[in-house]
């Protein structure tokens, strides 16, 4: 999974797509994820991470994945998604 | 290297909230490497804000309206000339642009006075009510316009291009018009304030985008900076911005100056399509008022015209920084009666 081409995202979790001007700010469950993403992580990987760190079930993880993916597509950072 | 010295006239210092771009031009120039500029304002009106800004503002004069015809605005100049020896004149008002433009070859025979504007004829190629053909020339997507006199025509203009429908004045002023009847009110209330003609516009859904850019009037874009507005005024100015990483506006923006062979400063008002599809709304003759963020990003645009104006030779910047920001704000400056007085019955100050 990656972000689109030039987005800028900061240590803090704040992202600012240079296309559109957009900037957004994420809390610290989102920055990891983004962090995993520029790590270059598959959305499988992703969501064993998280299960494994958070100690909760991959189907509920899989779940708010794909509505955060659903969001960051929406807002133009990401071009797809499984 | 030591700066070479100077004196540049500039308009526009209606640093107000529906800004005129002298302020932001002067700024660039007085952080300028290559000059060490000495500022002449050239005022209209005895409160324009830039005739109290000494520390950017070094002498204002105030110079007749357009309406006042081109005679009396040579005799101003000249005046003002034989006191403060004028290298370069740079006006920013669209409305006073045609004068100076005819002006221009006749203030540097006769006076050495430099300006750098494009010529009458692509000056009015890229005018609202010509801008679909001027689109189609560039090769550049504009929506589609028609110039009334009357708002009798708004319906016939209305089911050939749909509604919502944009009404604009022929130099500022838009509304975007849901109705016939909000059309024709429209009509009535710009035209009261600027004149006829009215244009009406075909309205593109979108993010606007615009571009500061200056051409050398060979076919070369020496320079372009895109912004989005982040916060816009209850008049549809620009209170804050971004900078913008766009290659293909940037490309759009190549095509248009190089095609049009522009001369001088100005500033493409586009909007982008959810499909992506860059719309040209307006190409304004001058550098918009948030000219100082293209400083801001490394593309001083005020000193490169004021280098080509003077015949130097400008190479075109080849980068700038996107993601910067541009804030404007407001503030009260003290003025004392007697620099109103001056202003005000000299003329001067």
């Amino acid at each position: 999974m990656k972000l689109n081409k030039n987005i800028a995202v900061s240590d803090n979790g704040f992202i600012f797509n240079p296309l559109s001007g957009d900037s957004f700010s994420t809390n610290p469950i989102g920055q990891e994820v983004i962090r995993l993403m520029k790590e270059q992580k598959t959305k499988e990987e992703i969501v064993k991470t998280l299960a494994q760190k958070y100690n909760s079930e991959e189907a509920n993880i899989e779940k708010d994945l794909v509505d955060f993916f659903q969001m960051l597509l929406s807002y133009q950072l990401i071009s797809e998604h499984e | 290297m030591s700066k070479r010295k100077i004196t540049v006239a500039v308009s526009g210092l209606n640093n107000i909230d529906s800004p005129g771009p002298g302020i932001p031009v002067i700024r660039g120039l007085k952080e300028s490497s290559k000059f060490e500029v000495r500022i002449i304002g050239l005022s209209y009106e005895n409160l324009e804000p830039g005739l109290y800004l000494h520390d950017l503002v070094d002498k204002s004069y105030s110079i007749p309206l357009p309406s006042s015809g081109m005679d009396s605005l040579l005799q101003r100049l000249a005046y003002i000339n034989s006191i403060e020896n004028l290298d370069v004149i740079i006006p920013n008002f669209d409305a006073e642009l045609h004068s100076f433009i005819k002006l221009g070859p006749i203030l540097k025979r006769d006076y050495g006075i430099s300006s750098f504007m494009p010529d009458l004829e692509t000056f009015e190629s890229r005018h609202k009510s010509v801008l679909f053909e001027f689109g189609e020339k560039n090769e550049v997507k504009v929506p589609k316009s028609k110039m009334i006199f009357s708002p009798n025509e708004i319906l016939a203009v209305g089911n050939s291009f749909g509604f919502p429908l944009v009404v604009k004045g022929k130099y500022y002023d838009a509304s975007i018009a849901a109705t016939p009847e909000q059309a024709i009110n429209y009509f009535h209330k710009i035209s009261a304030k600027w004149g006829l003609p009215i244009i009406l516009q075909e309205f593109v859904s979108g993010n606007e985008v615009n571009v500061t850019a200056i051409g050398d009037g060979n076919g070369n874009c020496i320079g372009a900076v895109p912004m989005r507005k982040l916060y816009i005024t209850d008049k549809g100015k620009a209170w804050a911005g971004i900078s913008l990483l766009d290659d293909e506006l940037i490309e759009i923006t190549n095509r248009v100056i190089g095609n049009s062979k522009w001369r001088g400063g100005c500033e493409l008002e586009f909007i982008k399509t959810n499909s992506g599809d860059y719309y040209l709304l307006e190409m304004n003759p001058r550098f918009p008022a948030w000219v100082y963020l293209a400083v801001g990003c490394g593309q001083n645009h005020p000193e490169a015209l004021v280098a080509m104006a003077l015949g130097e030779e400008v190479k075109p910047f080849e980068s700038y920084q996107n993601g910067k920001l541009f804030v404007r704000y407001s503030f009260d400056q003290i003025v004392d009666l007697a620099e109103f007085e001056k202003i005000s019955t000299l003329g001067e100050l």
